[in-house]
């Protein structure tokens, strides 16, 4: 088990030194150190001098892969590329336009998107199991296939329309909670409880279809037919059997996810005003502040190969006949 | 007047034409004739696929671009709004174009929706609701909704007429839900001459901030929406194809090098790795400002690096899952047989494997599209998708959120945008669920 993980995180590295080549290419080859001090100093008054002196200082005058000016292994290691991917795995990610720690930002406003998607998170997990569990146990009944029609419905419509649809029912007609804001302590629940209900909800079309197709699958087998034969009830084969059974599936889709909650959801939070990392990176991007865009990005990749390697330990933990080698 | 062919317009019509081409061929297998005779039986496919053909009848009107010379626009006084550039359905809606009102006004509001302060001649000053400049006088609504829906129903009855004359002469023995079909078209007609008709005097959907028509706005956004949900599968569905077919056949190096290059891909965050490539194109368009002539042709282009974008984003997750079933083809016998016969690795890929791939591949590119609808909102909103000139349901939503803030709200902007919007994405949910159901090998009993 223990030499699997390890075998794991190096099967990692490569990956996300891919991951960091193209955010480079993306973002120093296109937009050159020159383009960027340029567009930093503003086009009046540019002058070489000045452009160098804050590639300077931003440690942008290196050349990006190879640096022919030095001996040795310097050639490369000397270079733009590898200085930044020290910094980026090192979890060094300097200092955003506005001149502030971008790792301290990022350590700042991880509370806030936690707050949002992990009660989300939850409540959609338990809300769509139960209710496919109850489609299941009703299946080809009227129930079950109107429930599929709204289903598709709910999942048609944008989810832009539930956040500006439940902005203005509950918080502008209504006054239920606040538009939009946030504070931390206990005070967070009015701010995150119309979040957390449209997250829920807009969910809930591909969510119930997803966990409904999982389980209409199991039922189909014959450990089912077996549990049904020696006597058990439709619940408890669906409980007992199915839902164990199920998990399978399903731990591959959902626990991918529990690391990316870190990174809280991007549309949600510029929407409600929270200060989370989601609303961080829309402000980046609309600023066009790069250095924190690629922090992000790693940020985000980093977190998606942890949760590959936690979805396979998770499958140990629930399949004995699974032996990580 | 000369055509013009956009980058996104070229794109377009090769796809409707090697579509037909490709439909054409594969009809002469009485199996897949079986398949597509099964999936349309269900009259919610019908249905789906009749709304979804009425779109991409706007889609293909708003792909042919004309030119006008200056002579014809001076003569005729009629500024149209963007370019001189204007496409088929530009000159369709044109009166709408030119009945640009001054701010906000209601659907079928005669006067506008903010009131202004005047000051009249005696130097008292009023707030008034001026009456909008565009708008009949007259309020025969009735009877004009009456005589345009008269005409809407007699149009789609003399089309449902020629389809049955048609019909009679091949026999009547079909078990397609045609009735379906009918009631279907007849209702979408009939809504759009309505509508038509009723645009020369209203403002059938209201106007916006600046006094442009929604009806207009909408219906122009219709191109955006399907040609990004259409053309990024067209475009990543070679790459897809090809990299995970030869993944699961070839095996070895290959497999690794693309299974490294997917997971590599696949764990940058989605949205992030299109906000920078959006942003780097960004870039490099104002760097090189010659590519362009027009603002129409600088907001296609545009579009169009966001379709690649959105392309290069989206074929992994395609490629695993092909990678995976052509990995449980090649173990399967007849593959064996193939091999051991001597059929080289090509003539095997392309008989045995690729035809067994196709249903994952259709319900693939059906499920994608309802999901890069509605990703496009999602990402002009966030700032990175297409260029805030063209009309978009994302461009729609997002001015909406700050009328939905004014005392009182300002509604129909956003309701428009997001019942095209809903119809589209829910007939191609519909259509890919049939098209689950039927050619997944799963679903058999």
């Amino acid at each position: 088990m223990f030499t699997y993980i390890i075998k794991r995180i190096l099967y990692a590295i490569p990956i996300l030194i891919g991951v960091n080549l193209i955010t480079f290419i993306l973002f120093f080859m296109v937009n050159s150190p020159d383009d960027m001090a340029r567009a930093q100093l503003g086009a009046k008054q540019v002058t070489p001098q000045l452009i160098l002196s804050w590639k300077e200082e931003k440690g942008y005058d290196k050349p990006l892969f190879f640096n022919s000016n030095v001996e040795g292994m310097k050639t490369v290691t000397d270079t733009l590329f590898v200085q930044e991917s020290i910094k980026l795995f090192t979890f060094n990610f300097g200092y955003s336009d506005s001149n502030r720690d971008i790792g301290s930002d990022i350590q700042e406003r991880m509370i806030p998107s936690l707050s949002i998607a992990l009660p989300t998170f939850i409540i959609s997990l338990i809300t769509n199991i139960s209710l496919s569990l109850l489609l299941v146990l009703f299946r080809g009944s009227t129930l079950d296939t109107s429930m599929m029609i709204i289903a598709v419905m709910i999942m048609s419509i944008s989810g832009l329309f539930y956040i500006i649809a439940g902005q203005v029912l509950f918080s502008k007609m209504w006054h239920w909670v606040p538009i939009s804001g946030y504070e931390s302590g206990w005070g967070a629940i009015k701010f995150i409880l119309l979040p957390v209900l449209i997250g829920v909800f807009s969910g809930i079309g591909s969510g119930v279809r997803w966990y409904r197709s999982i389980f209409l699958e199991q039922v189909n087998q014959d450990y089912v037919r077996t549990a049904r034969a020696k006597g058990l009830s439709e619940v408890d084969v669906l409980f007992g059997h199915v839902l164990r059974n199920g998990m399978l599936p399903i731990l591959t889709g959902v626990v991918v996810v529990i690391p990316i909650l870190f990174m809280g959801s991007l549309i949600m939070e510029s929407f409600f005003g929270i200060p989370g990392l989601g609303s961080y990176t829309i402000d980046a991007i609309n600023a066009q502040d790069f250095a924190i865009v690629k922090a992000m990005v790693f940020l985000g990749s980093v977190l998606y190969i942890l949760g590959l390697i936690l979805t396979d330990i998770s499958y140990t933990l629930f399949d004995p006949r699974i032996k990580l080698s | 007047m000369k055509l013009v062919f956009l980058w996104t317009d070229i794109m377009v019509w090769f796809l409707v034409i090697s579509l037909l081409t490709w439909s054409w061929f594969i009809a002469k297998s009485p199996q897949v004739r079986k398949q597509w005779h099964t999936i349309f039986k269900s009259s919610i496919a019908m249905a789906s696929s009749i709304v979804l053909l009425f779109y991409l009848l706007f889609t293909l009107l708003d792909s042919v671009h004309l030119r006008f010379s200056m002579e014809l626009k001076e003569s005729k006084k009629s500024e149209l709004q963007y370019s001189d550039t204007v496409s088929l359905l530009d000159l369709i809606l044109k009166h709408n174009i030119e009945h640009t009102e001054r701010t906000y006004s209601a659907p079928f509001a005669t006067s506008e929706y903010t009131s202004s302060i005047i000051v009249d001649e005696k130097g008292v000053i009023q707030k008034e609701y001026l009456p909008l400049k565009y708008v009949g006088k007259s309020d025969d609504i009735v009877s004009k909704s009456f005589t345009a829906i008269t005409l809407g129903i007699c149009i789609s009855l003399t089309l449902i007429i020629i389809h049955l004359l048609w019909r009679k002469k091949r026999g009547f023995e079909s078990e397609l839900p045609w009735r379906t079909a009918y009631i279907i078209s007849l209702l979408l007609i009939t809504i759009f001459t309505w509508f038509y008709i009723l645009s020369f005097d209203y403002h059938v959907l209201g106007t916006d901030k600046v006094g442009g028509d929604v009806l207009y706005q909408s219906l122009k956004s219709i191109r955006t929406g399907v040609l990004i949900g259409v053309l990024t599968t067209f475009i990543m569905l070679p790459v897809a194809i090809l990299l995970g077919v030869s993944a699961g056949f070839f095996g070895g190096w290959i497999d690794d090098i693309i299974q490294y290059l997917y997971t590599t891909l696949s764990s940058i965050p989605g949205v992030l790795l299109i906000a920078a490539g959006v942003l780097s194109m960004q870039v490099i368009m104002d760097n090189n400002p010659t590519w362009f002539e027009t603002t129409l042709e600088r907001s296609d282009l545009r579009l169009l690096f966001l379709i690649f974008i959105l392309g290069i984003t989206s074929w992994t997750g395609l490629c695993r899952l092909l990678r995976a079933e052509t990995l449980k083809i090649s173990q399967i016998e007849f593959v064996t047989a193939a091999k051991a016969f001597g059929v080289s690795k090509f003539t095997i890929i392309r008989r045995h494997i690729i035809p067994n791939l196709m249903h994952i591949i259709l319900i693939s590119v059906v499920l994608d599209f309802s999901g890069l609808v509605l990703a496009e909102a999602v990402l002009s909103y966030v700032g990175v998708g297409v260029d805030p000139t063209m009309h978009s349901w994302g461009n729609m939503i997002n001015q909406a959120r700050l009328e939905m803030a004014r005392e009182p709200m300002v509604w129909w902007s956003l309701f428009s945008a997001f019942i095209f919007m809903f119809i589209l994405v829910l007939a191609a949910n519909l259509l890919s669920d049939r098209i689950q159901t039927v050619l997944d090998p799963r679903n058999k009993k």
